[in-house]
């Protein structure tokens, strides 16, 4: 209506028609260009000359060598991230380590990793039953005695062979305390933890959801949960006054103050024996999270991947467990477990997602297409994990060789005033470096991370990438190491402190 | 055929106390309530057994390739009497894979795996072993490329009919959309400039973004290789556009006469041009040509170094076990063997298809000319009283429930002509292959007294 009242007092002037016409058309055209603009997605940028219009050659080489006349074509926008170069000391120590890495005869002077939570202890153990059992355990014979490769080749449910999931469960069963009985159906083999982890947050969560993770971290998870599935991590920060163990009053804070920046919480995921501290959580803490879990209706995410890795006096308690007792829902409920690190093959990559909630299962089912086991690997797995009396002798023998290097590390540490977290599991001490920073703040911590790599020639893992809110604590992993090894470290970590007092 | 429905998230939220889940967890996206994943369950209730179930139903609507088997078991015999390649030479060589976890993957498998896939083209391709990233199936590859080459709500034009594991491998997680480039029976449903601008028109007008064009070549369901001039045409218009062309050559060791077919890596090793190259990406995968499907070896390999350093770093949800590579490793190296399977394989695939295809013939039954895969394209469209998919369907429940024989619908692989189906023929012995053909001749000969 007010825009006619203006128009037909232009019309009705002088050259009014043709003002009249020109001002409707003007706005037509540029409302057109206005919604044109809105509406369409920006394409890509189409290339400059239309090759169809070029004379054909026989040969074909000729159309395409034409120089940067073409645009260059895109990658998705999730994709860009992932391919940068890794900005978080974790990554970056690792790879350092690995251009230089130490060897005990051939490169005294190489980078000792201390950086990666795998454990060589036990390897004795396990070659000697694979040299013993690998061909038998992985292809079935047929009735005349010769291989039947069929029975490894052909497609088997994704999810995992059946004697392969009741091979887990009794494993699992075993090295939890054996209180508890792990039922296969709820259990869904994958390739290794990381898409165990991936897999249930997407499950569990939508692209810009959220879930609560105490902290300190472990860094992997950064990448293993936010590449794909776009749902974001918000640590819980925990303190050293209590040991780092994770509060419900912490989780409710935090809970909170997400819910006030708009952030929908979907879950909470932890560590137990937690990494990077090594702490085992108590039934009492674990029960806490739970009935915090059930109050806010959200799922529970436990991994447990160094479960059997236990070689403090604490009792090692599954979520499982707890979600048992029959006081919450335990459709919450999520464990992941794998066997890199209790069984020392990350290679091998075989992890378990277990879930009580039956949808879960199912969906986690179908998205084992793209990340399951070989079938090869499986039917090993299934020998190895069936032979009880050799899981009982390694299981005994691996935690009791952690123990000792432990105190051998710790002990160390000790003896130059460098005091480490309580810790009851895990591969690794969570050590508190502080007295050697130039000044107490995560730049301190930084410039120690880096003195360190360069000058004592250590990878340890810094608490900034762990996200730790105090400055100077260092994960470090001491499971690969010979005992020889360990007054190498504290020799080149005395120098260092030595030279920063000075 | 339309573009595929948005999902419907169900309602979760009926109780208070009821925990969410995720919309990629409720939705059906996974495809396993269609007739061609129903076929499947009424097979694994009855499955035909030459002994002890010769009446129930055979299996042909799995892919999978059964016919070579013992070349790989004699050729493991006879390199390997106590299994010492395949036990990691010895307790030594279990150290390396026990810990190897590195996404780059083991770089004498890799290169395996490049000079096989040379050896699959004649020759006429070169393949980088550093452009080899390694996954856990071609299912895995297929994803992984889509996570990196599109977002949530852009397209990927695939040709129909296709292979309708695509429904759920690149749009499930990724949130990326399936926009059909229609062929059909005319010209042997080969793709057209027409076809490929009138999906790429398609998509534009409902405001999607086109990231890539994805072929199957030879092609699933089809059984047949894509012609050289489509392949070229293909990239022309890729680069017109500014798009991706992913080729996914899963079947291509499994052609008949191996020069009857081009690869995409045959064309780009012609061109100098990074731009056009870098837009090129090949799918491959040892479970159809090795028919080792359960030991999960899948692989992309790239022209765009952007792709390959963001796909080795994606693949760590998608590994391949140390153990697996360094099984396959000296197998895939070797050769004289592989040569020899290559050959001796084609052959075998190549007299199954003939079996079957006059055998249909026998009962009046017409195929399309294939030339390559582990299936054939059958036209029942002259047995169909409505043309239209319900009809399909139908005639589809007659055959799985009175004939005992799941076949694959054409409509499962959207096919916009009614009446075709696919058939696999290489996962059953030739037996097996016999009584199916019976099977069908009689239901012909039944249809005709009528």
């Amino acid at each position: 209506m007010r825009l006619i009242v203006p128009l037909r007092g232009v019309v009705q002037g002088r050259g009014g028609l043709f003002v009249g016409s020109l001002i409707p058309c003007c706005l037509f055209y540029f409302l057109q260009l206005y919604l044109k603009r809105r509406r369409s997605p920006p394409d890509p940028p189409p290339s400059d000359s239309d090759l169809t219009e070029l004379p054909r050659t026989s040969s074909r080489s000729n159309l395409f060598s034409r120089g940067n006349s073409i645009g260059r074509v895109r990658v998705s926008s999730r994709a860009v991230p992932v391919a940068k170069p890794a900005d978080s000391p974790y990554y970056i120590g690792l790879e350092r380590a690995k251009t230089d890495p130490y060897d005990r005869i051939s490169n005294r002077d190489g980078i000792i990793q201390l950086g990666l939570a795998e454990s060589t202890l036990c390897f004795d153990l396990l070659q000697r039953w694979m040299s013993e059992n690998l061909i038998d355990s992985m292809m079935m014979k047929s009735d005349d005695g010769e291989f039947d490769v069929s029975s490894i080749a052909m497609y088997k449910p994704f999810e995992g062979l059946l004697e392969l999931r009741v091979a887990f469960a009794d494993f699992m069963s075993r090295i939890m305390g054996g209180n508890l009985s792990f039922d296969p159906s709820k259990m869904v083999v994958t390739a290794g933890g990381t898409p165990a982890i991936e897999v249930l947050a997407f499950c569990l969560a939508d692209h810009g959801n959220a879930f609560l993770i105490p902290s300190p971290y472990y860094p992997g998870f950064d990448r293993d949960i936010k590449f794909r599935t776009g749902v974001e991590l918000i640590p819980v920060h925990c303190r050293s006054s209590d040991n780092f163990t994770i509060t419900v009053s912490a989780l409710e804070q935090a809970l909170n103050q997400a819910r006030k920046r708009g952030s929908k919480v979907s879950g909470i995921l932890f560590s137990n024996p937690s990494n990077p501290v090594g702490n085992i959580l108590s039934r009492e803490t674990l029960h806490d999270i739970l009935r915090f879990a059930q109050e806010k209706n959200i799922h529970v995410i436990s991994d447990e991947i160094f479960a059997g890795s236990v070689y403090g006096d604490k009792e090692f308690v599954s979520m499982a467990e707890v979600a048992s007792s029959g006081e919450f829902d335990k459709s919450r409920v999520h464990i992941i477990y794998g066997l890199s690190k209790d069984l020392s093959i990350p290679g091998f990559r075989a992890g378990v997602i277990y879930s009580f909630h039956e949808d879960v299962v199912n969906a986690a089912k179908k998205l084992m297409r793209f990340s399951s086991v070989s079938v090869p690997v499986q039917r090993i797995l299934i020998s190895l994990l069936s032979d009880t009396r050799f899981i009982e002798e390694y299981m005994a023998a691996h935690r009791q060789r952690i123990r000792d290097k432990h105190v051998r590390f710790v002990d160390g540490l000790k003896q130059l005033g460098i005091p480490c977290a309580e810790s009851g599991g895990g591969l690794y001490c969570w050590v508190d470096m502080s007295s050697l920073l130039t000044s107490y703040s995560e730049k301190g911590e930084l410039e120690l991370f880096e003195k360190l790599l360069s000058v004592a020639k250590i990878n340890a893992t810094p608490g900034t990438a762990c996200y730790c809110i105090e400055p100077g604590w260092f994960r470090c992993c001491f499971t690969a190491l010979a005992d020889e090894d360990i007054p190498v470290i504290m020799e080149r970590i005395r120098k260092l402190a030595e030279s920063s007092r000075s | 055929m339309g573009l595929p429905l948005m999902m419907e998230r169900k309602s979760n939220n009926n109780n208070n106390n009821v925990v969410e889940l995720s919309r990629v967890a409720v939705s059906d996206t996974h495809g396993e309530d269609s007739p061609y994943f129903a076929g499947w369950k009424a097979y694994d209730e009855n499955p035909y057994d030459e002994s002890h179930n010769p009446s129930g139903v055979i299996q042909m609507g799995l892919a999978e390739n059964q016919v070579s088997f013992d070349l790989l078991e004699s050729y493991l015999e006879k390199k390997n009497p106590e299994g010492s390649m395949w036990g990691s030479k010895g307790a030594p060589g279990f150290r390396e894979n026990a810990l190897f976890q590195d996404y780059h993957g083991l770089k004498s498998f890799r290169q395996a795996m490049a000079s096989f896939m040379e050896q699959i083209r004649g020759g006429l391709a070169s393949f980088d072993p550093d452009r080899i990233v390694l996954t856990a199936g071609a299912t895995a590859a297929n994803e992984l490329l889509t996570f990196i080459l599109a977002d949530p709500n852009d397209a990927l034009l695939v040709p129909t009919p296709y292979y309708p594991g695509f429904d759920r491998d690149l749009r499930w997680r990724t949130g990326v959309k399936i926009v059909p480039i229609h062929c059909d029976s005319s010209n042997h449903f080969q793709i057209t400039t027409e076809a490929l601008e009138e999906a790429y028109q398609t998509a534009r007008d409902a405001n999607i973004r086109v990231r890539g064009v994805l072929i199957t070549n030879p092609s699933n369901p089809l059984g047949a290789t894509v012609q050289k001039k489509v392949l070229e045409d293909l990239l022309d218009f890729c680069v017109r556009k500014n798009i991706h062309l992913v080729s996914d050559e899963i079947y291509s060791g499994s052609v008949f006469h191996g020069s009857e077919f081009t690869s995409v890596a045959e064309i780009v090793e012609n061109i100098d041009d990074v731009t056009v190259r870098e837009r090129v990406h090949i799918v491959y995968s040892l479970s159809k040509d090795l028919g080792l499907p359960g030991f999960r070896v899948g692989t992309i390999y790239s022209y765009n170094d952007h792709v390959v350093r963001t796909a080795r770093r994606m693949s760590s949800f998608t590994l391949v076990s140390s153990q697996t590579q360094h099984m396959l490793a000296s197998m895939l190296s070797d050769k004289e063997f592989t040569e020899k399977y290559i050959r001796i394989n084609r052959e075998r695939l190549r007299r199954r298809y003939e079996t079957i295809v006059e055998g249909l013939k026998k009962a009046g039954i017409e195929c399309l000319k294939g030339n390559a895969g582990l299936f054939c394209w059958m036209n029942l469209g002259f047995l169909l009283d409505k043309k239209t998919k319900d009809g399909e369907l139908e005639l589809w429940d007659v055959i799985l429930k009175e004939l005992k024989l799941n076949i694959s619908p054409g409509s499962s692989c959207h096919c916009s002509e009614f009446g075709w189906f696919r058939v696999c023929f290489a996962n059953m012995s030739e037996k097996t292959l016999e009584i199916a053909l019976k099977r069908i001749h009689e239901f012909m000969d039944g249809r005709r007294r009528f």
